[in-house]
Order: structure tokens, then sequence, then C-alpha cells
């Protein structure tokens, strides 16, 4: 299979790789996929409770390398974002931004998956302050 | 001396021809153009006799008579000659073909459209180590089977099934024994009367030969197989196969078992020890890599590995310039994970992480090096950013988790 360039970049020299202290009340992660089905990602969000913007996002993925590509690019676009913002990123712009062929199309809604379970897990962890959001809460994977 | 890139390491799914191979065919295309069918004429005449030849050379490597010998396409083309070719023949007797979950698709899907004809098939499964167990052989038997058809060497795991056992097992309860010997002729003895086999498919470009050429051996003393013909037309072959032969790739056939059976034990012996090799580098260069399949019983030429929390096809990524095969759901047409692995029982997750080599008559010492290398500091660095491989760092097991499976 041709990967475009933009997928193999991002597989060669992969943005933001690496893990946030998951207990921080202000990090929210996502863990979502499974191993038997090939593809496993953990993305994770720093937000600043006073502004709700993004300072970090970091990501670590078992998968292809279009699921690598698609997480990475993810926490490219995270940085900087409002939390409203990020959760209007939707899998196809990932695809249009890699150029993911048909059969790659799951890698970047694993990618928005993802996004949407960090975030529901940092608004988890501050329930008090945003319960009329809760509603976006997505199932996380559990020890 | 610098290494030529890419590296082929992926000699189950094909081999290139030998020179010496292509040189005793060249003249066939042009001069010796003849068809070898063609009785009443010398072009006619001296195709024959190298088709003559050829069948001479092949049925040596398995220690057949040359008339036991029916050339094809290729080997799928023999498993349904001989799988379809059985069940036609021998309806009368029965309905019901023994197989293995691990064989190759074109056993499987041939005996799963004799289902939709009203055979009934057992597919057998397989031990850890990749091998049938022949008590649940001997159970599956009844007096409706007709057929057993277990492959010699498996194709992903080079796992060398107890064929002679089988054989004897088929002949003490009268039934028709076929093997796909695709992956072991030519590369490990190979006797089709030591091993009891009634019927054996080959393919020449498993074997240094041209690709569209096969054969299948068919016993014609204890017992005689009879087969049904799956093509029809000029009766070629005894009847077994019409069509017209494809001299030249028979004359490559021919000479790709001559050299075989010629340099069978240096060269199994050089590849085993280039085999240990490679395996024993990425054992010193990684922890939590795991065999599929049989170390003992299995082609001197063949490692499968599962490298724990990095999945098959990034993997093939950071090595690109290097060709093996995985057995990743995302590097197959069906998008599920290799059917093989998944009947060692070893999980899905192993089989996604899994990597087929297969070394051959043209792989080098610098090679199995080179790989070794490349490929241990592409699975650190995934690992490094697999979160698998991180929650299994920090003590969790992943079998106990539960994933959200998509």
């Amino acid at each position: 299979m041709a990967y475009s360039s933009k997928v193999i970049d991002h597989y060669e020299n992969p943005r933001n790789v690496g893990s946030l202290p998951k207990d921080d009340p202000n990090v929210g992660t996502g863990l979502v996929g499974a191993p038997e089905c090939g593809d496993v990602m953990k993305l994770q969000v720093k937000i600043n409770p006073g502004t709700g913007v993004i300072d970090d996002a970091k990501f670590k993925t078992f998968g292809c390398g279009s699921a690598i590509a698609s997480s990475s690019l993810a926490t490219e676009w995270l940085k900087g974002k409002t939390v409203d913002e990020a959760l209007a990123i939707k899998n196809t712009d990932i695809v249009t931004e890699l150029s993911l062929p048909p059969v790659k199309i799951h890698c970047s809604v694993l990618a928005e998956d993802a996004i949407k379970a960090a975030i529901s897990d940092y608004r988890k962890k501050h329930q008090s302050t945003t319960t009329s959001k809760s509603a976006e809460e997505k199932a996380q994977p559990s020890a | 001396m610098a290494i030529k890139l890419p590296i082929y390491m992926d000699y189950h799914a094909t081999t290139p021809a030998d020179p010496r191979v292509v040189e005793a065919m060249m003249p066939y295309f042009t001069e010796h153009f003849g068809n070898a069918a063609s009785r009443n004429h010398p072009f006619g005449w001296e195709a024959e006799e190298a088709v003559d030849k050829a069948r001479k050379q092949v049925a040596d490597l398995i220690g057949a008579n040359a008339k036991e010998i029916v050339f094809t396409s290729g080997a799928t083309e023999s498993d349904n000659l001989a799988i379809k070719g059985v069940a036609e023949m021998y309806r009368e007797k029965g309905n019901h073909i023994i197989t293995a979950v691990t064989e190759h698709k074109a056993v499987i899907d041939t005996c799963k459209r004799l289902e939709k004809g009203g055979y009934r098939v057992t597919y057998l499964p397989v031990q850890k180590d990749g091998l049938i167990d022949l008590d649940e052989l001997r159970a599956a038997i009844t007096d409706k089977t007709i057929l057993i058809t277990i492959m010699t060497a498996n194709n992903e795991i080079g796992v060398i099934q107890p064929i002679t056992r089988i054989g004897v097992i088929a002949k003490e309860r009268g039934v028709l024994f076929h093997t796909d010997a695709v992956q072991a002729a030519g590369k490990v003895p190979f006797n089709v009367n030591d091993l009891k086999v009634d019927m054996a498919s080959i393919s020449a470009h498993k074997m240094y030969g041209p690709k569209g050429v096969g054969a299948l051996y068919v016993r014609r003393r204890n017992p005689r197989v009879l087969l049904a013909a799956i093509i029809d037309g000029g009766g070629h072959e005894r009847g077994m196969r019409s069509g017209t032969l494809n001299v030249t790739g028979i004359v490559g056939f021919g000479k790709a078992a001559e050299l075989c059976m010629q340099e069978m034990a240096s060269e199994s012996e050089r590849l085993r020890k280039l085999r240990d090799r490679l395996n024993e580098r990425l054992h010193k260069g990684l922890d939590e890599i795991y065999i599929n399949g049989s170390m003992e019983h299995r082609l001197p030429h063949n490692l499968n590995i599962s490298f724990a929390y990095v999945e098959g096809e990034s993997l093939l990524m950071g090595i690109n310039e290097v060709a093996v095969s995985s057995g990743s759901a995302c590097t197959s047409a069906s998008l599920e994970p290799s059917y093989v692995l998944k009947a060692l029982g070893a999980g899905d997750d192993l089989a996604h992480s899994s990597i087929r080599f297969g070394l051959g008559r043209f792989s080098t010492e610098e090679e199995v090096d080179y790989v070794a290398e490349k490929l241990t500091q592409v699975v650190t660095r995934l690992r490094e950013m697999s979160p698998l491989y991180e929650l299994a760092k920090e003590g969790v097991d992943l079998s106990t988790m539960q994933w959200e499976v998509h």
C-alpha cells in the first residue's frame, strides 16, 4: 500500500509522543480501540481550567502507520484550541489532511473518539463546574 | 561492502527463478516452440521429449514415477484438482473430507465450495505449536470419509505436520491422503512413498522455477487414485488435466526440481544457520518477542515472530526496504488478522504483531544482520510510542483490561 507523504512524515517524525500525568486534575486521558482489533490510541490533553484552552497534548498509539499519523496530527491540532473547538474536529478533517484511503478511515474515527474520550475524562474530573456538558461522556476502557 | 536494498526475505510468497532455470527455458520460447501434443512432426516430438525429461526430474525430486506427475498451472489448481477430483470420483463411497484450519486457502475454499454441494468437511483444529492432534484425526474418520487433505509445511509458520503418521492412519482406514507440499518440496526431504501420500501438490515458483506451472502427484499403485477432471478439453495429462502443456514453464520446473534435489542438503543447512542467526539476534536485541509455531517441526528457512505491543503494518513501514510479510489485519485484503496465527490460540493481538521471515537461496548473512538490527531499532522506537507497552511496563495485565471493541 502506498502511503501519502503526510502519513509517512507523521510516522517518521511523530509529534507529541509521550504521556502526561493522568492523575493531574487538568489532564484528560482517552484510551480507545482494542489490541485484538489491531489499534489502540491513548490521547491526553492538558487543559487550562481558567481559559478552557488546551495547553498540551500527547499521544501513544499501537496501530498501523495511518493510526499513528491520525493521532499525531490530532495532538498537533489540539494544542491551543478551546475544548469546544477541539470537540468540533471531525474524523473527515483528518482523512482529508492525511489523504487516507477508504480502508484507513477507521483510523481517523479512532482519533476523533480519542479526542472526545480525553475531553470527557477531563470534564469528569471537573464535573462540579461543567455538569451541563457531561452528556458528551463516552465510556472509558478501564483496568 | 554496501548491502543491496531492498532485501527480499519473503521466499514463502515466491522465489526468483534461478538463472540456470531461465537458461534451460530460453530455447523453448523460440527454437523449440512445438506443442507437446503434436504427434506427427519433429517440433512436437522435441517438445514432448522436453516435457518427458522435466516430468522425470520433478518425479525424482519427490520419489515418484514420471507417470504419476500431472502438470497444472500451479498448486492452487493442483489442490482444486485433487480435492474436487476425488470428491466427484468417490462420491458413491462417501461425502466426507477431513482437513485442518491452518490449510492454505486453495484447500479451505475448495472444501467450502464442496460443502455447498452437499459434502461434509471436518476442519481439524491445531495445537499451540501448529500441529494437528492425530487422535482427533483418527476420531474424525467415518465410513463416509473419502479424503484427508493436510498440508506438509505451513506457508505462514513453516510448521511441518506429521505426514508419515497421517499417511499410515489414512491407509489403515482406506482413505485417500492428499498433501499440499508447496512449501516443503525441494526444501526438505519429501518422498511420496516414505510419507505414504496418495496425492501431493507442488509449485515451480516456490522452488526457484517460473510462475504459472505446478504439478499434482497422483499415485498409480497401492492404491491407484482416480480423479475426475475439473478442466475438460483435449484429454492431456492422461485425461486428468486438459490444456496445451506449458512446455517452457515445465522445462523450467524440471530444471528447478533437479537443482533443488542436488542442493537441498547444503542449502537447507545453510539456511537453517541463517534463520537461527536471525532468531538469536532478534532475541538478543528485544524482549517479549514470541515465535509462532513449533521450532522443532519447522522448515529450516522459516521464522514467524510476534513482536508484542507493536502492530505489524507499522513495523513493515519502518523496515520498508525489507520485503517480509505480516499477519496483521491491516496488511491483508480481508482486514482480518492471520487465521493461521489465530488458530494457534495465541490471541489476535499477537497475530497483529507478527512478521513472517522466509529465507532462501540468495539470502546472505549480511542481509540477516541488517534485518535483525533494523528491526530491533524499529520495534524499540514503536514500543516507545505504544500505549500497550507503557501499560504492560506499569504492570497492567492487558488481557484482563476491558477494551471498547470496535
